[in-house]
Formats: structure tokens, C-alpha cells, sequence
């Protein structure tokens, strides 16, 4: 079956060696403004790994690309500013997280829609079987299963 | 010459699953006896030609024969014992023949414990199950043939995957195989009723305690798997969304809705259909975890066309067991007679609530994972779907599910009184309530949620709790008649107490982690310190060491808190030479409340090392939690009535060891 194993050993061959990400000497002075550059390289795609932020690859192209988020929070860009000017030039998909376009409407919505979808046909399906069931009895069966069983039976199971 | 009788057992073990899916299957459909009995010796002897072909791989890699190209592309001769054994299913070829030895056993110990099944049940249960190996050999024998020899023999293997050695990651897939192949278990059944015609409460007591163990079996795995990426990734999470892990959640999730579906089907014969349904996702998405990973189409659609042998055959298996079973069930479901009726406030009620939302998150982590693969083989445009989308879609739904999760044990089976459980639950609330004030009071500075978080989670294990008191009447009865009571209390009880106690204890640990975490990321010299949540971490020395098949550089990391010494961690960067490869192992100092969680980074110029560290709090309750999920499913197994092969009551009264009947 898939194993986390071998997909691992590939997806991590792409993402090795080291983990130590960010370095020190990157980092912006204001502690605020440094925050805010993790938080948006968080949100931004390495582009040549697999799924992971520019936050944590080690790549060289991600390491430009934290340069770059810090270079314009430093010229004073507001987040938006700056993740407009990132899709300007890689496409959206360098946003971890996919707008909501038509071409992602099923994605946003599909969790939603199987739990529309499933509980009304469930409701209905439980409905059908109710009326089914009480006009499958006849009279004489009513009559036997009103004997067998007190009023309170029902309840216990 | 050992390698040959492995290999040879291996097509040996092809021919004999066929003829166990042909005649069986045949036998059945003509109720002829002989035929079908034919099932029982086939499903021993492929067992035991599987077994032989996976020893064979096994000696190969012991004694590191590099004949073997196998044992060439993923052996050392300098590998611990240990890894020599784990490289054995640590690649493709080897793990698939681990996945057919699994269902191998699981059919065998169908045909060995299945004598109270019906005939033609067991034949054509053992017969499905038998098409699947089919279908696996066959993969294995034309497109991953685990036997090919070099000539000349190279002298030394190029050595495992360093990511791959450890203890963790190495033992954790047979756990997760053992998890698919149970629910190829579930689905053989599943797929076998179908044909029957028939579902009825001895199918559902069958299939049940294969449902438990698969999915005991996949929790385990995962969790594994989960604090191997917390301790060796260096980034100090435990899930990242990455579709290799989604690959192994679907099937968890929706074996979680089989495995309470299946009590209805058993206790009320009701959602005969839709369990048999649960039963054919929960192996379609293990069949789809296969093919997202073997293919190389998670890379990119187009790697696939590159080389499509592999992909294309996993795709044609996928296609033909997912295809086939649901034309089936189409065909055939609405035949089954539906069972009996409830209230829509009820526990049959309650467990479709859980169907529901277990449903709508498998599809959540479905379309995340599949959804830009979709948009790239349709020439759309290309997205990438990270954590937030999961966070937006997934953990409402379960927070939803969560909620609503110590409503169920106190709702009677057909029409329940809401208002009752609610009040047997007041207790519970309450400590909930007051968990969430402690919680705001301590971290008032951190997220808003987390506090609610905190709440759920004690309102999940009181929850669990309260429901024990209820069932042994603590407090309104003598203690000495409740603690009898508790005795006489039934595992399954006890098993699903503690899955759902485990879940509230799990969920407080990742609530812990992502809201309280703190972090750390600076250059030190060896003799200088920096400040982490109220810890002193001192860089004490940098240094070399050398492993049995890696040099590694170490630091030493000492731990204070104000003036007492806490612990000294040291934190490697490792090379393994062979490999040409390095890993990170993160020290981790734990006292079971929080992690202290140290790595060792790049040179940072001047002397300087960057080290990054973390106070992750609640870290260790994640596992914790999963391990008492775990337990809860091994306990609920115990249980007399889902014993597989229990003896049938009759029997256990007229038999030798009255003693032994509790």
C-alpha cells in the first residue's frame, strides 16, 4: 500500500539536508515587523519543493524569497502589498492557501456540500423507511406486538 | 539459491491465489461443498508461499547478499541489525511484498477461525480476498520483481535511506499495512455480502472486530509516524498536511465512521448498506493512498506520464477493485432488506450524525489532497493547498464531531431522551467550563480559541468518564456494588471510554502545540545563552562523534530554569557517508507536560552555531492520547462477543472450563 515511507524517502531527498530554515542573519531588527514576515512566509510556497512554506525549506530559491517578503516589509509594504506583489510574479501558486476563484469554488465548498447532500438524503432515506415501516404491520400484528410488549419497551434497547 | 525459492514461492503464491479466487468463488455460486473447501488449504498455502518469499528478502538483506539488487539499492553491510531488517520493506518492491504477506495472514486466519461462518460466505469472502492478492502479485511479479539479481555481485551495498533509520519510521509500516489490509478485510466482506445477497447481524459481528483491528492497527501507524516527523523533521510539528500523511488519514477517518457504523448494522440491523458503502471507501482510499504514492503523481501529473508502467497498472487496480465494487454495490444494495427503524434522536441517530461529519472531513482532506492534481491534469491553473485550508475546513467539522461526542454513549438505541443525556452530562460541562477559566487565566496572552480548545478537550475525557460513573451507578449505589458493576461492565465499554477519553487528551496536546508554542531561532557561540519561555538555554560545546555508520556533530545544550539545572540535550547534524545523505536528530527534553525541543542548525560564521528551539507545550499528550485511542481499541477487541473464533455459546456452557467463560 502507499507507505509514508517511500514517498518520504523521495519527498525528503528534494527537501534535504537540513532543516535549520531561517537564519539568524536574515531576520529583520523590529521584532514586530520579523513577525510579520514569518507569519507571511508561512502562507508563501517554496516553489521547487514539495508543499512546504518558504518558512521552513532550506532551498535557495526560498531563501531569496523570504529576502524578498523582509525587503518589502522594510519598504513599508502592508501585507497585502505584499503577497500582490509575490502572485504578481509567481501566480497563485505560490499562496499556500488557494483563493477562492471558480476554478477552487469545488474545493472551498465540497466539505460543505457532502454535509448538505449526505444529511438531506440521509433525512429523507430515514423518512421513507418510517412511513415504510408503520404501514407494513397489519392490524393483527399490531394487535400481537401491543400484547408482547408494554407501552414503555420501546425506549430500551 | 535462496533468492530463486523466494522468488519462485513468489509466483507459486500468484498461481494459488488465483485458483483460490476461481474456485471458490465458482463453488459457492453452484453451492458445490467440495469446491468451495477448496478456499480454506489455498488460503494456507499462499500464507505459507508469501511467508517463504518474504524470508527469502529477509536472509538476503541479513547477510547482506548484494547480488540481490534489492539489498544493493537499500542495504549496508556497516547498517545496524535492525535497519537491515526494516530496509528490507524500507523501498517499494520489499513494502509491497510486506503488504501481500499481511493479507496473506489475514486471510489465512479467516479460513483457520472462520468455521462459524457460512459455507458459501466464507468461500466467497476468502475468494475476494484472494483476488486482491491477485491483483498485488501480479504488480509485484511484472513491475516490481523484489528478486533481480547483479552480476557481478557489487562488494557493498549503497546503504537505507538515513531518514529511514530509526526505530519510529522503520516499524511503523507494518502497522499501517496491517491497517489497509485490514480493511481489505472489511471490504472482502463487504463485497462478499454483496454477492450473498444478505447482510445480517453474524455478517456485522464478523466484520466488526476486523474493522477495530484495522483501524487500531492505522492509529498506531500513524501516530508513529507522526512523532517520527515531530522529532526528526527539526521543525518541531507533528502533522503538515502533506498528502503522503492525507494519504494514510482518509482511510482512518472513514474506517472511524465503519467502525461505529458497524455497531448499528450488528446491534439494530439498521445502515445495513451504508456500512457495506463505508466498507468499499475505507479500502478505496487505502487502494488511492497507493496510488498517490507509487505513482509519482503527487510530484507532478506529469511525472506520471513519464514513467506510467507502475502508475498505470495501480491505476488499472484501483479502477477495477473501486469500479467493480461500486457497480456492485449499486447493483446489489438496494436488494438488501433495510433493518429496523429510529428516531432521528437516537444512538443509531448519533452514529449518522458521526457518519455525516466523518464523512464531509474524509472529503475535506480528499479535496485538498486531490484537488490540485485535478486542476493539473485539466490543464487549470495551479494551486497549492496548505495547513490554513485544512484549519478552515477540516477542524470545524471536527470540532463539530468533537462537541458532540459524549452525546452518544448516553442515547438509547431507537428514540432517546436528549434531555436526560444532557443532564448526565452536567458535570462534565461544568469541568469543562472551568478548564477553559484556568486555561484564559494562565495564557491569557495567547490566541482566544485556545482556551475553548482546552474545553473540548476536558469536556472529551469527562465526558468518557461520566459516562462509566453513569453505567456503574457511581455515587448512588454503595462504591463496593459500583466497582462490582464495573467489573461486570462489558470491554467494549470500557474500549470505546477510552478511544474517546484518548481523543480528548490528544486534542489537548495539539491545542497545546499550535497555540502555546514558543520559539526561538539564534547564532550561538559555545558559552552563551539565550532565553526561551522561561528557560536558559546554554550552547555548553559544539563537538564530533562518530556512529556506526555516521560521524555526527553534536551539540550540547544545557537546560536551566532559574537556578535549577532541568536537563542537557544533545542535538545532531549526521552524515551518513554511505548515503551521501544528513539528518537532524532534535534533542527533546520532556516532563510529560511540555517539550523542551533544541536543533542544531548551519554554522553561522564567527564560531556561531544557529540553533533553534522551541517550548512546545501539551507536545507529548498528542501521542499520549493516541496510544490510549489505541488501547481502547485493543481492549474493545477483547471483547467475548467480537473474540474472533469465539466459541459459540452453546459450547462454552457445555464445555470443560466453566471458569474461564469471564
Amino acid at each position: 500500500m502507499r507507505t509514508i515511507l517511500a514517498a518520504m524517502l523521495f519527498l525528503l531527498a528534494l527537501a534535504l539536508p537540513g532543516h535549520a530554515a531561517l537564519d539568524p542573519a536574515e531576520m529583520l531588527e523590529d521584532p514586530a515587523a520579523e513577525a510579520r514576515a514569518r507569519a507571511i512566509s508561512k502562507e508563501l510556497r517554496c516553489m521547487v519543493c514539495q508543499n512546504q512554506s518558504i518558512d521552513d525549506s532550506d532551498a535557495e530559491l526560498a531563501r531569496d524569497l523570504r529576502a524578498v517578503v523582509r525587503d518589502r516589509i522594510r519598504a513599508g509594504d502592508s501585507d497585502e502589498e505584499v503577497f500582490d506583489f509575490v502572485v504578481e510574479r509567481y501566480g497563485d501558486f505560490v499562496l499556500m492557501t488557494p483563493p477562492f476563484t471558480p476554478a477552487t469554488w469545488l474545493l472551498w465548498l465540497a466539505p460543505g456540500l457532502v454535509l448538505i447532500i449526505g444529511g438531506g438524503v440521509a433525512l429523507l432515506v430515514l423518512r421513507r423507511a418510517r412511513g415504510r415501516a408503520e404501514t407494513r404491520l397489519t392490524p393483527e400484528e399490531e394487535a400481537r406486538l401491543a400484547a408482547l410488549t408494554g407501552p414503555e419497551t420501546a425506549d430500551r434497547g | 539459491m535462496i533468492v530463486e525459492i523466494g522468488h519462485f514461492a513468489l509466483v507459486l503464491a500468484l498461481a494459488v491465489a488465483i485458483v483460490q479466487t476461481a474456485v471458490p468463488m465458482l463453488g459457492a455460486h453452484r453451492r458445490d461443498a467440495a469446491l468451495m473447501a477448496v478456499a480454506v488449504p489455498a488460503a494456507f498455502l499462499q500464507f505459507a508461499l508469501v511467508s517463504l518469499a518474504f524470508a527469502a528478502l529477509t536472509w538476503a538483506f541479513l547477510v547482506s547478499d548484494f547480488s540481490l539488487k534489492l539489498a544493493y539499492d537499500n542495504s549496508h553491510s556497516a547498517k545496524p541489525l535492525i535497519y537491515k531488517i526494516s530496509g528490507v520493506w524500507g523501498n517499494h518492491e520489499g513494502s509491497m511484498v510486506l503488504w501481500v504477506l499481511i493479507l496473506a495472514l489475514f486471510g489465512a486466519m479467516v479460513a483457520l477461525f472462520g468455521r462459524n461462518l457460512p459455507d458459501t460466505l466464507r468461500a466467497r469472502v476468502l475468494a475476494v480476498q484472494a483476488s486482491i492478492a491477485v491483483a498485488f502479485l501480479l504488480f509485484i511479479v511484472f513491475t516490481s520483481n523484489p528478486f533481480i539479481r547483479l552480476d557481478p555481485a557489487p562488494f557493498e551495498g549503497t546503504g537505507l535511506n538515513p531518514l529511514l533509520q530509526d526505530r519510529a519510521l522503520a516499524f511503523h509500516p507494518p502497522w499501517l499495512y496491517a491497517g489497509y489490509v485490514g480493511y481489505s478485510m472489511t471490504f472482502s466482506f463487504a463485497v462478499a455480502a454483496l454477492i450473498e445477497g444478505r447482510v445480517d447481524a453474524s455478517w456485522a459481528r464478523w466484520v466488526r472486530p476486523w474493522a477495530l483491528a484495522a483501524w487500531l492497527s492505522l492509529t498506531i501507524g500513524i501516530a508513529m509516524g507522526s512523532w517520527w516527523a515531530y522529532y526528526t523533521l527539526g521543525w518541531g510539528g507533528f502533522w503538515f498536511w502533506d498528502p503522503v500523511e492525507n494519504a494514510s488519514l482518509m482511510p482512518w477517518i472513514v474506517g472511524t465512521a465503519l467502525l461505529h457504523s458497524a455497531i448499528v448494522a450488528e446491534k439494530r440491523g439498521a445502515l445495513k448498506s451504508w456500512t457495506l458503502l463505508l466498507a468499499i471507501i475505507a479500502f478505496s482510499l487505502s487502494l488511492l493512498g497507493t496510488f498517490l504514492v507509487r505513482s509519482g503523481v503527487l510530484t507532478s501529473v506529469h511525472a506520471f506520464a513519464v514513467d506510467p508502467e507502475r502508475g498505470i497498472v495501480i491505476l488499472g487496480i484501483l479502477i477495477f477493485f473501486v469500479g467493480g465494487s461500486l457497480a456492485l454495490y449499486a447493483w446489489r444494495a438496494p436488494l438488501l432488506k433495510g433493518g429496523g427503524i429510529f428516531a432521528p434522536v437516537s444512538r443509531e441517530g448519533a452514529l449518522l450524525v458521526n457518519n455525516l461529519l466523518l464523512a464531509a472531513a474524509t472529503a475535506a482532506v480528499f479535496f485538498g489532497t486531490l484537488y490540485p492534481l485535478l486542476l493539473d491534469a485539466l490543464d487549470g491553473p495551479k494551486i497549492t493547498v496548505g495547513p490554513t485550508f485544512f484549519n478552515l475546513t477540516f477542524a470545524p467539522i471536527f470540532v463539530a464531531l468533537l462537541l458532540l461526542v459524549p452525546f452518544g454513549p448516553f442515547l438509547g438505541w431507537k428514540r432517546a431522551d436528549l434531555q436526560g443525556a444532557a443532564e448526565r452530562l452536567m458535570v462534565a460541562a461544568g469541568l469543562a467550563f472551568v478548564a477553559m477559566l484556568i486555561a484564559f487565566a494562565l495564557m491569557w496572552e495567547g490566541p482566544w480559541l485556545a482556551p475553548l480548545g482546552m474545553a473540548l478537550a476536558v469536556w472529551l475525557v469527562a465526558g468518557a468518564a461520566s459516562e462509566i460513573a453513569w453505567r456503574i451507578k457511581l455515587f448512588t449505589i454503595p462504591l463496593g456494588e459500583s466497582l462490582a458493576r464495573a467489573r461486570r461492565l462489558p470491554r467494549a465499554a470500557w474500549g470505546m471510554a477510552l478511544a474517546h477519553g484518548g481523543l480528548g487528551i490528544a486534542v489537548a496536546g495539539i491545542v497545546g502545540v499550535t497555540a502555546w508554542r514558543a520559539e526561538t531561532i539564534v547564532a550561538l557561540a559555545p558559552g552563551e545563552s539565550t532565553q526561551l519561555a522561561g528557560y536558559t538555554l546554554t550552547l555548553e560545546a559544539v563537538g564530533m562523534r562518530d556512529g556506526p555508520n555516521f560521524e555526527a556533530t553534536t551539540g550540547v545544550v544545557r537546560i536551566d530554569r532559574g537556578d535549577r539545572f532541568v536537563a542537557r540535550l544533545m542535538p545532531e547534524k549526521r552524515r551518513f557517508p554511505a548515503e551521501r545523505q544528513e539528518k537532524t536528530e532534535a534533542g527533546i527534553h520532556t516532563n510529560w507536560f511540555s517539550d523542551v525541543y533544541v536543533v542544531l542548525g548551519d554554522v553561522a560564521g564567527e564560531g556561531k552555531w544557529v540553533v533553534r528551539a522551541y517550548r512546545n507545550a501539551l507536545a507529548p499528550w498528542i501521542w499520549i492520547g493516541g496510544m490510549i485511542m489505541a488501547l481502547g481499541g485493543a481492549v474493545s477487541l477483547t471483547d467475548r462477543r467480537l473474540r474472533v473464533g469465539a466459541p459459540v455459546s452453546a459450547k462454552a456452557h457445555s464445555g470443560a472450563r466453566p471458569v474461564a467463560a469471564d
